[in-house]
């Protein structure tokens, strides 16, 4: 056991707990036995308070690989095996996550609970359409093995259920079979938010797409943004320099976030002038590259401790989805918020998702378009939020909780009506929503 | 080079094998279960898909031990790391003999009943490298911890012995001094960042150490100047001090 203050990657907000470290289901028992609310915790990189609470159950500890099927692709380790560990033993084999967030340093216990969601959303659903079995233990003690066919309510209380159900111990997956380590990348220049919808509906062959958009343009300009869309290279598309070795990734530089930057470095001015840069860094109307899978998959992993960018006193992360046929005319009013508001996000991703499933109902991926965006914390923040809330609610939209700190419990109940009452495993946010 | 580390379950034990397993080579392990060793292998095999065998060993199972070694083939092994250890509770090894002897047992005889043969074969074959993790603890006692840091003075002056010794033989020992680290045995205990290093960092410098044939280190180089003071307050000022 470990005392420590401790906040999730947003950095708010901020809690004393106090860590334990279990190594096997045995030493999960006998703490349940003592304590009145355990808190399951994989790496931290949730954005608000859903792994945070006075107790904390960390999976830090569970970072064994158990066995690894390389005629099947198929993968059984830990829960708090980071999804950067699996990437460098299973590419050099000729294998890919199956599904993966914008950053590898989550764990795969995390994964699961919050049944993360990739560019290829649309292709290849959630993390855990690709899940086997996971091993979770329940309130009881009582070390579990459900899968979609066994104890397969468990499994999909657990998929998406950010922890609530019990402690995730392990999992088994399918991974995905790719010929190289690149990505054969194009990116587009949409000049408005018609152009980038319409460049997602055209791409929906496409495995992975994903836009940055430039939320603080307006008028006919208004949704200006890049996107990316990918396929894994195969080895044929690779430049002779990359050919002879085509599962391993060139060496490249890492950079990092030496300390926290004062809050006034991120205003509305630096913000223009970086989404300014970014969106005029390419020329032309389209591009094509054949490029390594970590800047395409995490560009900001490689900027370790970004989250120091915001200051001492954090950021939050907001993200939605809306469904399909009205995100047009939700995202205009969204942005037009935000603009007005004049806290614009550094960084704004788009997305359009598939069809989520009916099966898994915490998971928050439902078809229709996601924004996120970061924001610093600051005096009208928690003002601006309960404005974007009531626009998402207008157009039957909800919030991703691996990212929320704000919402309030009338919306968490009229958008996720069937999330299960708080247990002994439930989290500051579970508390926060539910009561 | 064949690498046996007895305590492969601790972290630092752990991470000395992940670095030989990356370097391919043949790693012979040990810890107290069969569960915890079927953890390390197969997660040693994935990522390094290196070569393990492993064997249940308690550090104080003397009666045991013999027939082990002999399973291991000690002759065959090319350096042999001995990680575990046991910090137990200063306050109950005062009133509860069975504590202080735990202590006493994990940390000095286990090591010595392991190492004594080691040592020995060896010597007779002109060859090998033993290295053994101490504690800065062994270097003068405190009263938060004079029972661990009693064993551990003894295991020191073991492996000094040994050095002397072996080194007429051709044979490499060298003494590990970690101070703080972040691992199991001190979850809970409040260290000062700047003296505490994390397992796989100190793993990273004891392994070169042993390739270069240093006889006694300290994994961060601060502990020499901390000890140095520590071992020099003299002893009329010393024993007022609660450390």
């Amino acid at each position: 056991m470990r005392k420590e203050e401790l906040s999730n990657w947003g950095n708010y907000p901020k809690v004393k707990a106090e860590l334990h470290f279990p190594e096997s289901a045995e030493e999960v028992r006998q703490l349940l036995s003592s304590a009145q609310r355990l808190v399951p915790r994989g790496n931290g990189r949730s954005y608000g308070d859903s792994s945070l609470g006075k107790a904390i159950l960390s999976s830090k500890r569970l970072d064994k690989f158990l066995a690894f099927d390389e005629k099947a692709g198929i993968l059984h380790c830990e829960a708090g095996v980071l999804l950067s560990e699996i990437l460098e033993v299973v590419v050099p084999s000729g294998f890919f996550l199956p599904v993966t967030p914008g950053t590898k340093f989550i764990t795969v216990g995390g994964a699961i609970a919050a049944d993360v969601h990739g560019k290829n959303h649309h292709v290849d659903a959630c993390f855990s359409e690709h899940l086997l079995f996971i091993d979770v233990v329940v309130e009881t003690g009582e070390l579990i093995r459900c899968s979609k066919a066994e104890h397969s309510e468990l499994f999909w209380e657990t998929v998406g259920g950010m922890g609530n159900t019990g402690f995730i111990l392990g999992a088994s997956f399918r991974l995905k079979p790719v010929e190289t380590a690149f990505i054969r990348q194009e990116s587009l220049k949409a000049k408005n938010l018609e152009e980038v919808m319409a460049f997602f509906e055209e791409s929906e062959s496409w495995t992975y797409t994903v836009a940055w958009i430039d939320c603080l343009q307006k008028g006919k300009n208004q949704g200006r943004s890049l996107l990316l869309r990918g396929e894994h290279a195969k080895k044929e598309d690779l430049p002779a320099k990359w050919k002879e070795k085509p599962l391993t990734q060139p060496k490249k530089l890492q950079l990092n976030m030496p300390m926290q930057l004062p809050g006034f470095v991120l205003n509305t001015f630096s913000i223009k002038a970086f989404n300014f840069l970014y969106y005029h860094k390419q020329f032309s109307k389209s591009s094509k590259a054949i490029v390594p899978y970590e800047p395409f998959f995490y560009p900001l992993d490689f900027i370790h401790n970004w989250n120091r960018m915001y200051g001492k006193k954090g950021f939050t992360q907001y993200q939605f989805v809306l469904p399909k046929e009205k995100s047009r005319e939700g995202l205009k009013e969204i942005l037009d918020q935000i603009r007005i508001s004049r806290q614009g996000s550094f960084l704004t991703v788009l997305k359009l998702f598939g069809k989520s499933n009916p099966l898994a109902p915490h998971t928050f991926p439902q078809e229709g378009y996601t924004l996120a965006m970061d924001f610093p914390i600051r005096k009208g923040l928690p003002d601006l939020l309960k404005k974007l809330d009531e626009i998402v609610l207008k157009f039957e939209g909800r919030l991703y909780l691996a990212k929320d700190a704000f919402m309030s419990k009338a919306m968490y109940e009229h958008t996720y009506p069937e999330f299960p009452k708080p247990s002994i495993f439930s989290s500051d946010q579970q508390i926060r929503l539910s009561t | 080079m064949n690498i046996l580390i007895f305590g492969a379950n601790s972290d630092l034990g752990n991470q000395i094998a992940q670095i030989h397993a990356s370097q391919g080579d043949n790693l012979f392990l040990t810890a107290r279960t069969e569960v915890q060793l079927d953890r390390i292998k197969s997660d040693l095999e994935i990522r390094h898909k290196a070569e393990i065998q492993t064997f249940e060993l308690d550090a104080i199972d003397f009666e045991q031990h013999p027939q082990l070694l002999d399973r291991i083939e000690i002759s065959e092994m090319d350096r042999v790391y001995c990680v575990f250890g046991y910090l137990g509770e200063q306050e109950k090894a005062e009133k509860d003999f069975g504590e202080s002897r735990q202590i006493i047992e994990v940390n000095y005889t286990g090591a010595v009943s392991l190492l004594n043969p080691i040592a020995e074969v060896f010597a007779q074959k002109g060859a090998g490298s033993i290295i053994g993790i101490s504690s800065v603890a062994g270097e003068r006692g405190r009263m938060s911890n004079y029972m661990y840091g009693s064993a551990k003075a003894a295991f020191t002056a073991y492996l000094d012995g040994m050095r002397n010794r072996l080194a007429h033989k051709g044979v490499h020992v060298m003494t590990v001094k970690p101070g703080f680290m972040r691992t199991k045995m001190t979850e809970g205990l409040p260290l000062a960042a700047p003296l505490t290093a994390n397992p796989d960092k100190a793993a990273k410098i004891i392994v070169k150490a042993a390739s270069k044939k240093k006889n006694t280190i300290y994994v961060l180089p601060i502990w020499r100047w901390v000890m140095l003071i520590i071992r020099n307050v003299p002893e009329f000022i010393f024993k007022k001090l609660k450390l």
